[in-house]
């Protein structure tokens, strides 16, 4: 009988790591990772590659990672994967592959660790060389180098398309790069990844914002096919009064401060991000806790997280909020913000709250939070961060006047080849709204996928 | 890479800066920014672009904290790591009649642009420029031939008009009656002519450079109240009608990094005292 319990991860210390910004889950060693793929039963059925956006043959890799043949392991994980040691990261497993696990089926069993697995073995090769298919005279325009861009990028370089990806910042990576924090996916995993992109023969041309500094009709006409995964892009704020007060940030503003400024290393980089004493953090999603984690980090004596739903209804992964509590964040359920408030100077230094109740289901499936008359209360803080979600970037809707879009302002695309128009093609965020990095990575294979058949009928 | 190929001191520490950049030009128009990144530590720097030509893009910059003297420090030959634009919506240009152009500072810079594409479209141009005295009234002979009619004002009166650039503004207004102001300037300046304007009700264009980050409508640091609404400077402006901003919330947003940009001057400039003794 196997071991019933995943083989541990260990992890820096809650008391160390509040003030670093190090890798908060250290990976596993050799003997670790062989141990705990020896947890897999190799089922035949395989229903945990049906759980994987990207289909990686897990029992694959995990045969090959037990008799201890690392190369073959990694060759498997990237024949599916081009980003596996992110994905070993930042996946939400427990949700996928985990999920579909025959061993977390058994009573009183955790499923295989399989995202730990992948990072363990991803980390081993992450250079490791892949041959390119003979090079096809059509070239590629992939907007955006985040998960979704970089994978359709990687796809269709393996299948010998010259592809060439417009990014708007200075570097790769996309939310990976400006959105998820060092401590969870240090930015030197996310820089070797984006090179092994880059070995396949993926150019990459970067501060450039299609739509504004060179127009989407010049690229759609200069290339054979376009893949647009431009992220979901603008923050959403409560637009609750008082909203425009000082220290009062969307979590997109703070964590790219943060994490692509590398603000967390001010004076010696230039980008300043504040930090108070009490922080309020709204919402209850992973970047919520990215942003309550990083301000923390950061010298905040407090981090409040406020939620209008409960614990139960938390979008948040289950390890990442056990972080947060690990690490002193504060949580507050059925709690909404109902006005700033703020000083003669506009600094903030109070939210007017109301306590909530949860009724009958809403759309989401989740109970709708209403709110109990006469809970009014103010909570004191000196600065809040906003993470309640994106929209549909500003310069979408002027700069792709080609594109349809949907009425949540979104592209509106195929939902299994990403298929706009002729010859364009759009996947993750931008498509679907916030998601996860391997769903966008999903739509970047089904895309290239797609791409790849459009480029070869059209001959 | 993009490198510096010209510089030349204008007034006090305000420098007229050549960069190239290989299609920048093909796009530009007037009112629109560039993000200047200066190296690998730097941070994203908004300016408007005076001029674009081929191969290579004009800016005019002040220097008043670490990144803006860095980048005046820089030399012909030199590089910065990234430039980003065109970036916003170019500014609305038409033939309007008789329009009044005003100025203040360093925001005389991006005001030429404008003056010289209002002058193009056939309208009769007023200029007022202003600033705190004669040796920073940059770019005068510039602008005088998109002009046909100029006035000057400085704080001490060394020259043109004693006083800021609304006492011309009544003037012009009183005898020409412009059908639209472009105001670009310090948000002071910008948000005393709106009233003027406002007051006289006559359509007033500004151009907000709040703090920003991105400068493509990630973030919503440079967030404004225009109208009622919260608007992003970077891509819903950067030109606002002036008479909808709600000016007082925006200056004070505009204080918040004072005390951090104080500790990167300071760090900056011990560091250079350290590398020149």
């Amino acid at each position: 009988m196997a071991e019933k319990f995943k083989v541990r991860m260990r992890e820096l210390d809650p008391s160390e790591r509040v003030n670093s910004f190090e890798e908060v889950a250290l990976g596993y060693t050799k003997e670790e990772a062989i141990a705990e793929a020896k947890r897999c039963l190799q089922c035949k059925h395989k229903p945990c590659v049906s759980g994987c956006p990207v289909g990686i043959d897990i029992p694959g890799f995990i045969k090959a990672l037990r008799e201890d043949d690392i190369e073959k392991s990694t060759r498997i994980l990237k024949d599916a994967n081009n980003l596996p040691a992110i994905c070993g990261r930042v996946c939400p497993q427990e949700k996928q592959c985990e999920l579909a696990c025959v061993v977390g089926k058994i009573p009183g069993s955790e499923p295989v660790a399989i995202g730990r697995l992948e990072r363990f073995v991803a980390d081993q090769n992450i250079s490791l060389e892949t041959a390119v298919k003979p090079s096809v005279n059509k070239r590629v325009a992939v907007i955006g180098a985040g998960p979704a861009g970089l994978t359709a990028a990687a796809d269709l370089a393996k299948e010998g398309f010259s592809v060439t990806v417009f990014e708007a910042f200075h570097t790769a990576g996309g939310v990976l790069v400006y959105g998820i924090p060092e401590f969870r996916l240090p930015k030197e995993i996310v820089a070797k990844e984006v090179e092994f992109v880059k070995s396949l023969g993926v150019e990459f041309r970067f501060n450039q914002i299609i739509g504004r500094t060179i127009p989407f009709e010049e690229i759609k006409n200069e290339y054979d096919a376009v893949f647009i995964g431009i992220g979901a892009g603008a923050p959403r704020f409560m637009g609750i009064p008082g909203s425009n007060h000082n220290n009062i940030f969307s979590s997109s503003e703070y964590l790219t401060r943060t994490n692509l400024m590398k603000a967390y290393l001010f004076p010696l980089y230039d980008t300043p991000v504040k930090i108070k004493d009490r922080v309020a953090v709204i919402g209850a999603g992973n970047v919520t806790m990215d942003a309550a984690r990083t301000v923390k980090r950061l010298g905040a004596k407090e981090v409040h997280v406020v939620y209008r739903r409960s614990e139960e209804e938390m979008p948040a992964r289950i390890e990442e909020y056990h972080h947060a509590v690990e690490e002193g964040i504060i949580f507050h359920w059925l709690t909404l913000p109902v006005e700033y408030i703020g000083d003669i100077n506009n600094n903030v230094t109070g939210m007017k709250c109301v306590k909530m109740t949860l009724g009958e289901p809403d759309d989401s499936g989740r109970r709708r939070p209403i709110q109990i008359e006469g809970s009014e209360f103010v909570m004191e803080v000196d600065m809040v961060i906003e993470a309640i979600g994106q929209t549909p970037n500003a310069i979408l809707k002027a700069g792709f006047p080609a594109v349809r879009l949907n009425k949540w302002g979104s592209i509106d695309a195929d939902e299994a080849s990403g298929r706009v128009d002729e010859g364009i093609y759009a996947g993750g965020d931008i498509v679907t709204g916030s998601a996860t990095v391997i769903e966008a990575m999903g739509a970047g294979k089904r895309s290239a996928r797609a791409i790849k058949s459009y480029l070869l009928r059209k001959g | 890479m993009y490198a510096v190929l010209s510089k030349k001191r204008i007034a006090p520490d305000t420098y007229d800066i050549w960069l190239s950049h290989p299609d920048i030009y093909r796009y530009a128009k007037p009112g629109q920014f560039l993000i200047i990144r200066i190296d690998e530590f730097g941070e994203r720097i908004p300016l408007t672009i005076a001029s674009a030509e081929k191969d290579r893009v004009r800016v005019i910059v002040k220097a008043v904290g670490k990144s803006t003297y860095k980048l005046c420090a820089m030399n012909e030959g030199e590089s910065v790591s990234d430039i980003v634009g065109p970036l916003g919506n170019p500014s609305e240009i038409e033939k309007l009649g008789t329009v009044c152009v005003v100025g203040g500072g360093v925001g005389i810079a991006p005001l030429f642009p404008v003056a010289r594409a209002l002058k193009a479209a056939g309208n009769e141009v007023i200029g007022i420029l202003g600033a705190a005295n004669k040796d920073h009234l940059i770019m005068v002979d510039e602008f005088r031939p998109f002009l046909d009619r100029l006035y000057l004002s400085t704080d001490d009166g060394s020259a043109g008009i004693k006083g800021t650039v609304t006492n011309p503004l009544k003037e012009v207004i009183a005898d020409y009656s412009p059908v639209t102001i472009w105001a670009i300037g310090p948000m002071v300046m910008m948000k005393f002519v709106s009233l003027l304007a406002s007051q006289n009700d006559i359509p007033c264009w500004v151009s907000l450079n709040p703090i920003m980050v991105d400068g493509t409508g990630m973030c919503g640091a440079c967030r404004a109240e225009v109208g009622g609404e919260m608007k992003f400077a970077c891509v819903h402006g950067p030109e606002f009608d002036g008479r909808l901003v709600n000016w007082d919330e925006l200056i004070k947003r505009q204080y918040q990094y004072r005390e951090e940009e104080r500790v990167a001057l300071e760090k900056y400039v011990r560091e250079l005292g350290e590398k020149d003794g």
